[in-house]
Formats: C-alpha cells, sequence, structure tokens
C-alpha cells in the first residue's frame, strides 16, 4: 500500500531538530555483514528470542499500514529503510536540521540471549552510523544497548562514546524489571560519566509484560495510550530508586510517552514524599524536582484539547525548557512541525522546543 | 470566484479519483457512482497529502457488540493520521464539530460554456460533445 509522495516546498520549511526519527531494515540481512559470524548463523538457524510472545511481531495489530503513515512505503522494504525517501518526504521536506535516530528493531534490548543481544547491539549500532550517520550527516545515532546485560551495555557505551556521532543511549524502558532497579545503574553510570542522555522510547515491544496495570487490552486504542502510563511508572521507579541522587547529572528522554501527565505526577509524588518519606529516605529532595531537572520530553504523540490554551497552560507548568519536538517519521502518528501545535507558540518558546532544548540535552 | 476546467470527465471513472492542482492548490476530485465532487488534498488537522489515502467506507455502531460498516467508497482516510472525511461534503468522520475539510463545487458542464483553463487549452482538445468537469474556487 502506497500513495503520492508529496515533496518539499520551500514555503514549507522550518528548520528544526527532530527528537524521535525511526530508521528501519530493508530486509534483516542488512543485519548480517554487521555481526561475527557466528551470531550471523545463529540468527540464521535460531532467530531472536525475544521477552514477549509473537517473535517478529507486535503485540497488537497497529492502526493504518502497520503503524506506518501510509504514505512512506518506498518501493523496496518498510518505512523508514530508505535514506532517499526519508529525505525527499521528511529531511527536506519539513526542514529537519538534525534528526535522532531511534533504533528500535534487533538491537538487542529485547534478547534473551545475552551473548546474542551484544552482538545485535554491536552490529545495529555500527548499521547506524554505515546505513544512515555516514551517508546523511543531518542524523545522529544512539547507542542501542541490551539493558539486560548492564556490564556489557556500559562497555558499549564507553567503547562509542568518544564518536560524537553518537548523542545518546538508547534501551527498552519496558525491561526485565523497572528500570530504577540497581541491576541497571552501571548503565546510569556509563552515561552520566560520557554526559549522554538516556532516551527511553515507551512505544514497541512491551518487554513480555501487560500494556497496562490492569492487565491486557482489548483494543489498539488502550495499548496506544499505555505508552503514557508506562512512562510514568518508570519515571517514578527512576526517582524512588534513587538513581538521581547517586547520578545527579543523568540526563533522562522519555521518547512518545508523552509529558502531559508529567505536572500531575509531579504533585502527586510531592504529597506523598512529605509524608512518606520514610520509607525512601535516600530521596531527599521532593520527588518533582528530580523531574523537572533531570527529565526531558519529546513531544509526539501530542494533545489536541479542544481548547489549545489548555496545552499552553500544561507546558507553563511542565516548563518550556523540558520539552524536545518528536515527529516520529514515518509512523502514523507522526506529527508535522508546523501543524502539531494549535496554538501560537512565542519565538522564544519556539526557539526552545524546535531547537534549544534538544542542543542543550544532546551537546549538539 | 472563478471556474476552471480540471479535466475530462470520462477521465475519472466511478470510484476512483484523481489530484489536479487549480490556482496552486492541490484538489482531489471523485467520481461517486457519476457524481463528482472535489475536495481540497490538505488535511485540516496536520496538513497531510489527505486525498491519496484509502477510499472506504464508515464502520457504525448503536451499542457494545453491534457494528456495521456502511457508504464504502465514500470516505477518504488522510494517509498520515487516519482521519476520516465524507467525500461529499468534506465533513470529517472523527469530529465533526471542529474539522471541515475545504469542497468545492463540481459541475458538470458541456464543453462549448467552458472558460478555458491551462488544462484544457494546452492538454486536451476541446469538443462539442465532450463533457469537462469545472470546478469553482
Amino acid at each position: 500500500m502506497n500513495v503520492t509522495v508529496r515533496e518539499a516546498r520551500a514555503a514549507q520549511k522550518l528548520s528544526f531538530i527532530d527528537g524521535d526519527i525511526h530508521p528501519a531494515f530493508r530486509q534483516i540481512s542488512d543485519l548480517y555483514p554487521f555481526l561475527p559470524a557466528r551470531w550471523r548463523e545463529h540468527m540464521q538457524t535460531y532467530g531472536e528470542h525475544i521477552r514477549q510472545g509473537l517473535t517478529g511481531q507486535l503485540a497488537y495489530p497497529r492502526m493504518m499500514a502497520s503503524g506506518m503513515r501510509a504514505d512512506a512505503f518506498p518501493e523496496q522494504g518498510p518505512p523508514g529503510s530508505d535514506l532517499e525517501l526519508m529525505r525527499k518526504q521528511h529531511l527536506d521536506a519539513n526542514g529537519v536540521e538534525t534528526g535522532m535516530l531511534v533504533a528500535l528493531s534487533k538491537g538487542g534490548m529485547e534478547e534473551r540471549n545475552l551473548d546474542f543481544a551484544a552482538a545485535l547491539s554491536r552490529g545495529v549500532n555500527d548499521w547506524q552510523i554505515e546505513h544512515w550517520v555516514e551517508p546523511e550527516p543531518r542524523l545522529r545515532a544512539g547507542i542501542v544497548v541490551p539493558q539486560e546485560d548492564a556490564a556489557f551495555a556500559a562497555s558499549e557505551i564507553e567503547r562509542r562514546a568518544p564518536d560524537r556521532r553518537f548523542v545518546q543511549v538508547i534501551f527498552s524502558p519496558r525491561a526485565t524489571d523497572p528500570i530504577g532497579h540497581r541491576r541497571y545503574w552501571p548503565i546510569y553510570e556509563a552515561a552520566e560519566r560520557n554526559n549522554l542522555p538516556i532516551g527511553l522510547h515507551s512505544a514497541g515491544f512491551s518487554g513480555g509484560h501487560p500494556s497496562t496495570p490492569s492487565g491486557w487490552p482489548t483494543y489498539y486504542m488502550q495499548e496506544h495510550y499505555s505508552f503514557f502510563t508506562a512512562m510514568q511508572t518508570v519515571v517514578t521507579s527512576l526517582i524512588f530508586e534513587g538513581v538521581f541522587e547517586r547520578f545527579p547529572k543523568l540526563k533522562v528522554v522519555p521518547i512518545e510517552g508523552g509529558f502531559t501527565w508529567a505536572p500531575a505526577l509531579g504533585w502527586r509524588m510531592d504529597k506523598h514524599w512529605e509524608r512518606m518519606r520514610s520509607e525512601i529516605p535516600h530521596v531527599k529532595r521532593p520527588p518533582s524536582e528530580y523531574l523537572r531537572e533531570n527529565f526531558w520530553f519529546t513531544t509526539q504523540p501530542i494533545e489536541e484539547p479542544a481548547k489549545p490554551e489548555h496545552l499552553a497552560e500544561i507546558i507553563g507548568w511542565l516548563g518550556w525548557d523540558r520539552l524536545i519536538f518528536s515527529s516520529d517519521y514515518p509512523h502514523w502518528d507522526f506529527d508535522h512541525p508546523r501543524h502539531a501545535f494549535k496554538f501560537h507558540l512565542t519565538d522564544e518558546q519556539k526557539a526552545a522546543v524546535f531547537r534549544g532544548n534538544a542542543k542543550a540535552v544532546y551537546g549538539l | 470566484m472563478s471556474r476552471h476546467v480540471v479535466a475530462r470527465a470520462d477521465e475519472i471513472a466511478p470510484g476512483t479519483h484523481k489530484v489536479i492542482e487549480v490556482k496552486g492548490r492541490e484538489i482531489g476530485v471523485f467520481n461517486l457512482g457519476g457524481e463528482y465532487f472535489a475536495l481540497s488534498n490538505r488535511c485540516p488537522h496536520e496538513a497531510g497529502p489527505m486525498c491519496s489515502g484509502k477510499v472506504t467506507g464508515i464502520v457504525l455502531s448503536d451499542g457494545p457488540g453491534t457494528y456495521r460498516i456502511e457508504r464504502l467508497g465514500e470516505f477518504v482516510r488522510c494517509p498520515w493520521h487516519g482521519w476520516e472525511f465524507d467525500i461529499r461534503t468534506g465533513q470529517s468522520y472523527c469530529d465533526p464539530k471542529s474539522t471541515k475539510i475545504r469542497s468545492f463545487q463540481v459541475k458538470l458542464e458541456p464543453g462549448e460554456e467552458l472558460v478555458k483553463g491551462p488544462y484544457v487549452a494546452e492538454t486536451f482538445p476541446v469538443t462539442i460533445e465532450e463533457k469537462y468537469l469545472v470546478i469553482e474556487m
């Protein structure tokens, strides 16, 4: 299924930094040159063994064309697999100055076999550079790591960090345990030491957990909304486990996990922290302070309330310095940089959300 | 308001549509069983190329457990976010109160009454017998 591609027009241009672009393999064999023979053989013989059922497929059928923008299919391969089309349809057409690659597939995040996971992680990181960042310098890679092997993950961060084409660390926020758990701390230590933010993309694999706290939902619409609730549990885990007391300079960027819930979550956490702080004496400050200092949020899929000014008010509570515009190209719920906000942004707000905040967080 | 010849009527068969450009604007012209409708190809939501999306029907329900699909072929679904618009009126289905595509009046007129636009003058021969599609915008 495909439709006509709309090309760039000068009048549509607005230069901005995009916090969420998804690259894809044309076919899985694209990854083979980046895997040692031992793991290439393994992949061909056994395939992957991920932490949820339905290997090679998402737990919920996705809207539109398998979760993709219906006009983003190249002649061969899935959306996001063709750099030329990505340039024509998004980077050039919409004026992307710098785009963050968030590689969700095959990087070892979901793999149970940890040695294979390590090989996949290295392979996907090499693939990002060779297939995407080298030919298209507007793009930046994320160091994809298998969080379940934190020691390996930390070593991969150290290995890649000197290469500034990598601007963040990516792993699954729906890990085996809530990710504030100490077994994941070596990742935070390496990320903080190298001043690399952690990018947490909640949409995707659910890690074998029901996607809502009350169990497996019936509809994709419920599943889609669950990215928000999942991200709230990720944030509370990181804060209450004391991650930011141990790693105060750690930067965390929830991607596609929403942000409108964050102010209310901060109020609620603060209220309970005042009464129950003896349970978590290692959390020295009101929880909302960590939320305000250690987290930045990408915007897509942005809310569109009937009264757009309500959204402006919520962003005011959160802080205009906390938001990074993201498109989620080429997925169906893509946000367009010129049309996503349904209210007027001041020049200062625009400069922060579309460029300044990302520059500060990713060190661009 | 001016009138523009956009296509020969037989170029757009029943059940098909075509995106054409008028005064620098992309317009989708649809043929629903011999009736013609024209919609802007700019989705009012986030400006997606909506007329190039899937043409479909509308799924309705009177309550949990009952559902039906109606008016097959009379809705177009934007390829970006899936907003569905009634091809006859430009009315969106998802949020009829707030999102309406601009629709343009399409008339079927004999060739000799036409104000010749560039499309007709330069591309297609005009004959009295032929029928042309005209858009007013």
